[in-house]
This record gives structure tokens, C-alpha cells and sequence, in this order.
């Protein structure tokens, strides 16, 4: 097939079923057939409605948009690929939700630490070794039987990082960045979270670097159950405060 | 006024359809290395955090509803490399040159990874700004809610909680203030509280009478009321 840049000749060639291509002012649609790609071509004015913006330069499907980016800042010896598959394990397989729940199960079951939790997460945190990018100001907030809280970002998707991991695809959905604030109950239903009637809901718009981790209620029927024990239960969710935690079984 | 961006008490968007907790952490591959990607690219240190979130903020209405997240993230990325000067227009074209770029030394390594994601980068700094509201003090929020100092600029005042009546309900310090730090007009710290405000302020249908919803908004957003 025609070279259309050198990026596209390299990544382009094995997709199934075709890939649209936009570079510029024209745009491509590579077709996969039997007797190899064809390639169309077909005159735009532009791609977007805003002339000016850069972006429309690269391909227009999303892998290719990346792939190409990622290889152009490779070829300049801006990015190191080796670094990038570093941070995508670190985010993967080692920073997570475990981390959160860790520092809930010992909340619950160490008085002294969970007043110092409330008092200065941060610092709290930070020795247990959960510190980082997009935890650098870190805040928790207690469930009571008289209030619940809730997080949102609905200005981007401010998340506790070294706690939680990278935030969950519906945490980022325009419908609970829209939602959260307004209809936090009608959320929490869709979460299959029923409140009781004298339970007020704080809802946390983390608008600046400060992030916000939920300190569930704990179970009943859990006071026999060890610091490992107890992690198991606390969920995702219970930390972001659109879930609850497990029954104890 | 506003920005495609601030969509907080929106209606219209539909159920919310979690994934299960046990999704993958990245649905697709591409969104790792969109993650990834980005984070190298700001560790060349040629824009800060807010730079990078007014980038996004800037995609036309219609790009920021079409694309998905880590759309979102590449395109406002490729946009900023542009902007700063790190790539040209045909460096994104595939106009492919050779040339050692000024930049190189500062690439982020494999090994200083875990170092850089550890180190984080806090947003507290000292201020010489005094500290003007007390726990528990009334205040309002500015209206029109705007970044004062460039038009169109950024700001982190969501236009649902602009002109609205709470009260302080803690003070974080004081910190970058993003209207400024993402035009290159200077970290600008001040005083940042965490304000709350009861959600009948905020909607004409709040949900039930004794519901809140807490913002961290920065001192020059907010005026005693």
C-alpha cells in the first residue's frame, strides 16, 4: 500500500475489517480485502470544526492515534518505551485498591490510628508507604450512621492515586461526573445502595489537589475477624463511597 | 462562559452502568500507553498539571462529547507538544527528521520511574496571602464564576456552585491557584478551603433536605457572606 506517513506505513497495515486515517486536511479509509489493502482516498475540508487544533494531525483511531504519538516522541528520544511499560505495571499490578483497604481494615481496628487517619491523612498515609502522584494532599471521611459520603471529580477525574489505583471507567462517565452532585441517591440506587431515611449524603467535588477517601462504616458482626480479614471485605467502591463494604460471611 | 467540562448537575447523560470491580484496570491496551504516554511526555517539565487540564478543557465541545477518556488525554496532549514547542505541526504529520532533539536529556528513564510516580508533586506552597475566612465562617461564591485574570481561562470554581451561599468547613493550607498556574502567569498561592454548601442552594430539586455537597475552592473564589 501507498506510504501516506511513515508512522501509518508501520502500525496501519495489520488491523482487521480497515481503519479510517485522517491526516490533515484529507483523510484515508485503508480497507482490508482479499487481495490486500486498497486505499481510498477522499477529499475533507477538515476533520474538526476547530481548524487550529494539532491533534487533528494524527490518525483518527484512537490505537493509531497513540501508536503514532507514542513512536514519534520514541524516534526523538523524548520517551523511553521502556518507562512507559513501567509505569503501566505500577498502575496495573502494584498501586490499587488493595492499598485503600488496607488503611481501612486498620482503621477499624486501631482506635488510635484512625483518629490520626481523620486528624492528618496525609502524613498517616505517607508511613504506611501510599504516597505519590495525585496523592500528595490526602483527606478521609467517616461514615456515620448519620451521614454518608460520596466522591466526584465533575470537573475531570481527580482520584486518590497511591489508595485506590486509577479510577474506574464509570468514575470518569460524563453521566456520574454530571450526576454525583445533583442526584447522588439516584446514583447510589444505580450502585444498589438504599440509604436509610435519616442518613444524609456529603457529596465531595474534589475540584483542587486535594483527594478524598471514604472510611466505610465496618460490618457487623466482624469483631473477631483479623486486620487481613476485615482488607478482604472493604471494597473499591465503599472507598469512593458509591458502595458499601461485604457482609462479614 | 463555560467549558464542555463542567458538566457537574447536568441532566440528560442516562444511567451510569458501572463495571464490575474486578475489570481489567485498562480496558484496552491503548489506554495504558495513552496513560503512559502522557506521563512521560510531562516529566520533560515544559507545562505543569493545570496547563495539561486546561489543554483538555480547550478540545472543541464536539471533540470533548465524541472522544473517550484517553481520546481526550492524547489529543489535548498532542495539542500541548505543539503548543510548547516540543513537536512541530509535521513532526505530527509523520515528517519524519532525524535530528537529536533539545530535549532528549531530560527524557524520563525506565529506572526513575518509580521514583517520579513516589515523589509526586505537591500543589501546597508559602504564601504570603492572609488567610481571610474561619471555619465555619458564611461565605459565597463569586458570580459569574470566571477566571478573573484571562478570559476563557481556567478556573476550578464549577459554574453550578457559582453565586452560591456556605460556609467553611476546613482549610487545606495554601495553594497553587490553577486560574493562574495554567497561563504561565506564576503559582500565585493562596489560602484553599474545603466550603460546603447544602444541596438545596445548588439545585431546585435537591434530593432530601439535610443533603451537602463540599468544594475545595480557592480564597479569591469565594466573598464573606
Amino acid at each position: 500500500m501507498a506510504c501516506i506517513a511513515w508512522y501509518l506505513c508501520k502500525f496501519a497495515s495489520g488491523g482487521k475489517g480497515g481503519v479510517g486515517i485522517t491526516g490533515g486536511d484529507v483523510s484515508y479509509h485503508v480497507k482490508e480485502t482479499g487481495q490486500g489493502a486498497v486505499l481510498s482516498r477522499r477529499l475533507r475540508l477538515m476533520p474538526h470544526d476547530d481548524h487550529d487544533h494539532p491533534h487533528a494531525l494524527l490518525p483518527s483511531e484512537p490505537a493509531l492515534r497513540v501508536k503514532a504519538l507514542e513512536t514519534i516522541l520514541t524516534r526523538k528520544g523524548l520517551i523511553d518505551p521502556a518507562a512507559l511499560d513501567e509505569i503501566i505495571d505500577t498502575y496495573q499490578n502494584r498501586i490499587g485498591p488493595q492499598n485503600g483497604a488496607n488503611v481501612v481494615a486498620r482503621a477499624w481496628s486501631d482506635p488510635a490510628f484512625k483518629a490520626a487517619l481523620l486528624e492528618d491523612a496525609t502524613s498517616v498515609v505517607a508511613d504506611l508507604g501510599y504516597y505519590g502522584r495525585q496523592g500528595e494532599h490526602m483527606v478521609v471521611v467517616e461514615n456515620t450512621p448519620e451521614q454518608h459520603n460520596m466522591v466526584v471529580c465533575t470537573l475531570c477525574s481527580c482520584y486518590p492515586w497511591p489508595l485506590l489505583g486509577i479510577p474506574p471507567g464509570w468514575y470518569k462517565s460524563d453521566a456520574y461526573r454530571a450526576r454525583a452532585v445533583r442526584e447522588p441517591r439516584k446514583v447510589l440506587a444505580e450502585f444498589g445502595v438504599a440509604l436509610p431515611e435519616g442518613t444524609s449524603v456529603r457529596v465531595w467535588d474534589s475540584t483542587a489537589e486535594v483527594r478524598y477517601l471514604v472510611l466505610p462504616m465496618r460490618p457487623e458482626g466482624t469483631e473477631s475477624l483479623s486486620e487481613d480479614e476485615l482488607a478482604a471485605l472493604v471494597t473499591r467502591d465503599s472507598m469512593i463511597g458509591t458502595g458499601l463494604p461485604k457482609e462479614a460471611s | 462562559m463555560t467549558r464542555v467540562h463542567d458538566m457537574g448537575g447536568r441532566f440528560g447523560d442516562g444511567p451510569i452502568n458501572p463495571e464490575p470491580e474486578d475489570a481489567p484496570v485498562f480496558a484496552e491496551d491503548w489506554h495504558a500507553r495513552a496513560l503512559a504516554v502522557t506521563l512521560a511526555a510531562g516529566f520533560l517539565g515544559q507545562w505543569n498539571i493545570d496547563v495539561s487540564r486546561h489543554a483538555r478543557e480547550r478540545l472543541s465541545p464536539r471533540d470533548y462529547a465524541r472522544f473517550s477518556y484517553y481520546e481526550k488525554w492524547m489529543s489535548g496532549l498532542a495539542d500541548l507538544l505543539v503548543e510548547k514547542g516540543v513537536l512541530t505541526r509535521d513532526d505530527l504529520r509523520g515528517v519524519d527528521r532525524e535530528a537529536a532533539h533539545r530535549l532528549a536529556a531530560r527524557v524520563l528513564r525506565a529506572e526513575a520511574v518509580q521514583d517520579a510516580l513516589a515523589r509526586g508533586g505537591p500543589a501546597d506552597r508559602p504564601s504570603n496571602v492572609a488567610v481571610r475566612f474561619e471555619t465555619g465562617q458564611a461565605v459565597r461564591t463569586l458570580r459569574p464564576g470566571a477566571n478573573r485574570l484571562v478570559n476563557g481561562g481556567h478556573t476550578r470554581l464549577p459554574i453550578y456552585a457559582a453565586g452560591a451561599k456556605g460556609r467553611i468547613l476546613r482549610l487545606h493550607g495554601t495553594h497553587v491557584l490553577p486560574d493562574s498556574n495554567a497561563h504561565g502567569l506564576g503559582e500565585a498561592p493562596e489560602p484553599l478551603y474545603a466550603v460546603v454548601f447544602p444541596a438545596s442552594e445548588l439545585w431546585a430539586d435537591s434530593e432530601h433536605p439535610a443533603d451537602e455537597v463540599v468544594l475545595d475552592l480557592w480564597q479569591s473564589y469565594l466573598e464573606p457572606a
